[in-house]
């Protein structure tokens, strides 16, 4: 392919095949859908597909995400639009006798809602009523490994538009204008990112990409790679040509296998269609891609560790100024943003910015991509305009929490990030409302907690995460995080004074104004925003030694009704510690003597409870 | 702090001829050190010394150097992983829904500590970042199958497979 009118021809080609009157089963090849066996799904759907003799009739197509993980394997058959979740590989004799052959749904896979009224489409569910897609346009719709299916959804005509009709100036004035800001955590405007590094002078420049998504509890950019990858390449080469660089570095977790092979295939494939290589539809302009794997170090989030990590050294951040885009990568003026920020862009060259702008919040335009996860109904991966509440992505779209049980925090930002108390829940979510009530934006984490939830454990969690995390380079960080886990686990431990809990917001603020890097900076964010909104909790452990949530372990104590326990002495035998004797009180109406817990040789394991089979034992 | 092995090394002269093929390869790559070191650990499954000294040698850096790097990244290991890698997901999504559990039930009927690996090398228990499927959690993999929605009671059944 070398020219515009080439790119064309195969869109309309592809496109006449989408519109064609045939069934289209779209099944997800996502991780979440891949893990419970969906390309099992694939391979028996195209078994019965020959056995049956449909070809030509009906087209199996694996997508990317669909975005609803909890009911996963997906299979969605078009026209129609017929949703169907939680499917196994015995489903499918179902789908192709009832559905393809019959012509009526499969009534039992079908989506009901909590009302139970029955949902035909995905579209017509609460859980993508309140969505917008548009880093995700074409996730769970195209096949991510064909890339005629990616051009005839109009892929790769914005970076045609940019290399023919547009100088490099043309390109960041309409990033600036969409007021599109990096999606990685920060918020730093993409445009003047640009301009910065398009004002630096240099003949050799990089591009790179950074989807080393470290973030525990967040898959939104390992989504776009898995479903939609050459949206990322399109990016990158437009971002390259406003710059004026020809080498691009995409750096990806190797833990996402998946993702890591569709990458490459993309590359692969746009260079044989020539929108990647020397001389990109006969402009003159040429840019290449490579994929370096990461290894396994948050801290390479950081956009200099990151740099740091490409030059196969030790990833450890460096001081700032000078900026990357004055000297980044091997020294020569550099951008790197993020998957999902590159997602945006050529919707925006091809839509204009006024249509990016004009969704969204005053500060923050487009879009936002989540991942919802932890105790919620709908875990999945979520887009909703910037500006929507955190109570209508955990109720409406979320479904609210599981077992009925009470919503606590939600917690956004991973380990940079704050917890977010039930009070906040109507706060529209942007950029800077977010930093305004003690979290952040990050990469787009969001993981919800429900009443058996312990905020200090939580923090903690957090924090032993950045405390193994940190690369040691700086001292505040190295040593004052370390410090202030030991603080925080004196706290879990029951040991702690109130004279503790101001030692650790004074330490938290030595921290974050003295660390080097954003890791650092926003490390202590977890312990203080839990101290802020949830310190009945902390006090509880440290004057109470309670924890109210149960969950830390040296300060729970298990106990037994004495008038609930039949005496079977199960618990007892289930005890690794013998900390269980017989008593010698019989309850009313029980033939054999109740059970005691002995809490000096009780070590809080949980086993008698799980054996016990009358609920006699409980955590106080 | 990564645990280093006192399992002696038993490499083959294969495996060197294609470590030295793999490292002639990415000796004049800008940036080709972790590539190199990514590749030699898919050789051996993990870095012995005896194989970051040739690493260091081919590529024209100091041993110190390599060392450096093999113990800043967490995927990299120097110690061997046993015919079945346990892999618990410690990532929030499943720790909010109990996988320290999990891991703690693997860590007491393996009699092993994250990183570690049985003495018959059949089994390696680690502690891993979130591996992007919160759908199911909590989650953990052994080799290539993944286990979604388990607790820790499962566990015990489960290394059962493994044991049959």
């Amino acid at each position: 392919m070398k020219t515009v009118a080439e790119l064309n021809a195969i869109k309309q080609k592809r496109g006449e095949l989408f519109g064609a009157s045939m069934h289209h089963i779209l099944v997800c090849g996502g991780t979440g859908c891949t893990s419970s066996k969906s390309m099992n799904i694939i391979k028996e759907l195209n078994a019965q597909i020959e056995a049956k003799h449909l070809e030509g009739k009906v087209r199996v197509v694996m997508t990317g995400c669909f975005g609803l993980c909890a009911k996963g394997p997906i299979v969605v058959v078009y026209p129609e639009g017929t949703f169907y979740h939680s499917i196994s590989v015995d489903d499918v004799t179902d789908i192709i006798d009832t559905h393809i052959i019959g012509g009526t749904p499969v009534e039992r896979l079908l989506h009901k809602e909590e009302t139970g009224e029955t949902v035909m489409k995905l579209d017509d569910t609460k859980f993508m009523n309140k969505q917008k897609r548009l880093a995700l346009h074409n996730c769970g719709v195209i096949n991510p490994e064909c890339i005629d299916e990616y051009i005839a959804r109009d892929g790769y005509q914005a970076l045609a538009k940019v290399v023919t009709e547009m100088t490099p100036q043309d390109v960041i004035d309409v990033v600036l204008a969409s007021g599109l800001r990096g999606r990685g955590g920060a918020g730093f405007p993409t445009g003047r990112k640009w301009a910065f590094a398009k004002a630096s002078k240099g003949d050799v420049k990089y591009v790179c990409c950074n989807a080393d998504e470290g973030d525990p509890g967040a898959f939104m950019d390992r989504s776009v790679l898995e479903g939609d990858p050459h949206v990322v390449i399109e990016a990158m080469a437009i971002a390259a040509y406003a710059i004026g660089s020809n080498q691009g570095f995409v750096y990806i977790r190797a833990e996402y296998p998946i993702a890591v092979q569709r990458l490459q295939k993309a590359i692969d494939d746009a260079k044989a269609n020539g929108v990647l290589g020397d001389n990109i539809f006969g402009s003159g302009f040429s840019f290449n891609l490579e994929i370096r794997l990461g290894a396994g170090a948050f801290v390479c989030g950081e956009e200099t560790a990151l740099m740091t990590s490409i030059e196969g050294k030790r990833g450890e951040p460096r001081p700032r100024p000078p900026f990357p885009a004055i000297k980044g990568l091997f020294g020569k003026p550099t951008i790197l943003n993020n998957v999902e920020t590159y997602a945006n862009i050529p919707a925006i060259i091809r839509n204009g910015a006024e249509w990016f702008s004009s969704m969204g919040t005053e500060k923050s335009k487009g879009t936002k991509v989540f991942a919802l996860g932890g105790k919620i109904v709908n875990t999945g991966l979520v887009e909703v305009p910037m500006g929507t509440t955190l109570r209508e992505i955990v109720f409406d779209i979320g479904g609210g929490i599981p077992n009925g049980k009470k919503f606590k925090a939600a917690q956004t930002g991973g380990p940079s990030g704050g917890c977010i108390p039930e009070s906040h829940l109507d706060v529209p979510i942007d950029y800077d409302n977010l930093i305004a009530i003690g979290s952040m934006m990050g990469s787009g984490g969001l993981i919800v907690m429900d009443e058996d939830n312990c905020m200090v454990d939580i923090a903690k969690f957090f924090l032993e995460f950045t405390v193994d995390e940190s690369c040691g380079k700086c001292t505040p960080c190295r040593i004052g995080n370390k410090r202030l886990l030991e603080l925080l686990t004196k706290v879990t431990e029951g040991t702690a004074t109130m004279e503790d809990i101001e030692r650790m917001e004074q330490l938290c603020q030595y921290i974050k104004n003295n660390s080097l890097c954003g890791l650092g900076q926003t490390a202590p964010n977890p312990v203080l925003s839990t101290l802020r909104y949830f310190r009945d909790e902390y006090i509880a452990h440290v004057r109470d030694k309670v924890c109210p949530a149960g969950v830390c372990k040296k300060l729970v104590r298990f106990e037994i009704d004495k008038d609930k326990c039949i005496g079977c002495g199960l618990c007892a035998r289930q005890c690794p510690a013998n900390a269980i004797e017989r008593t010698d009180y019989i309850a009313p109406g029980h033939k054999l003597a109740s059970m005691a817990i002995n809490n000096e040789k009780c070590v809080k394991c949980g086993a008698c409870m799980a054996a016990c089979k009358f609920n006699a034992i409980h955590k106080a | 702090m990564k645990k280093v092995t006192n399992i002696p090394f038993d490499g083959t002269p294969e495996q060197e001829a294609q470590l030295r093929e793999v490292l002639s390869k990415l000796k004049s790559v800008p940036g080709g050190l972790m590539p190199a070191m990514q590749q030699a650990q898919e050789i051996y499954g993990y870095l012995p010394k005896e194989v970051q000294v040739i690493i260091a040698e081919e590529m024209g850096v100091s041993l110190s150097e390599v060392y450096g790097i093999a113990t800043f990244y967490a995927q990299f290991a120097l110690s061997p992983k046993g015919e079945y890698k346990v892999a618990v997901c410690l990532g929030t999504a499943c720790y909010v829904k109990g996988s320290g559990e999990i891991f703690d039930e693997f860590s007491k009927l393996l009699g092993i500590e994250n990183g570690g690996v049985t003495p018959d090398k059949r089994f390696s228990l680690d502690a891993t970042r979130c591996i992007g499927c919160c759908g199911l959690a909590p989650v953990l993999t052994i080799n290539d199958e993944v286990y979604g929605k388990i607790t820790a009671k499962d566990v015990a059944g489960i290394l059962a497979k493994y044991n049959a």
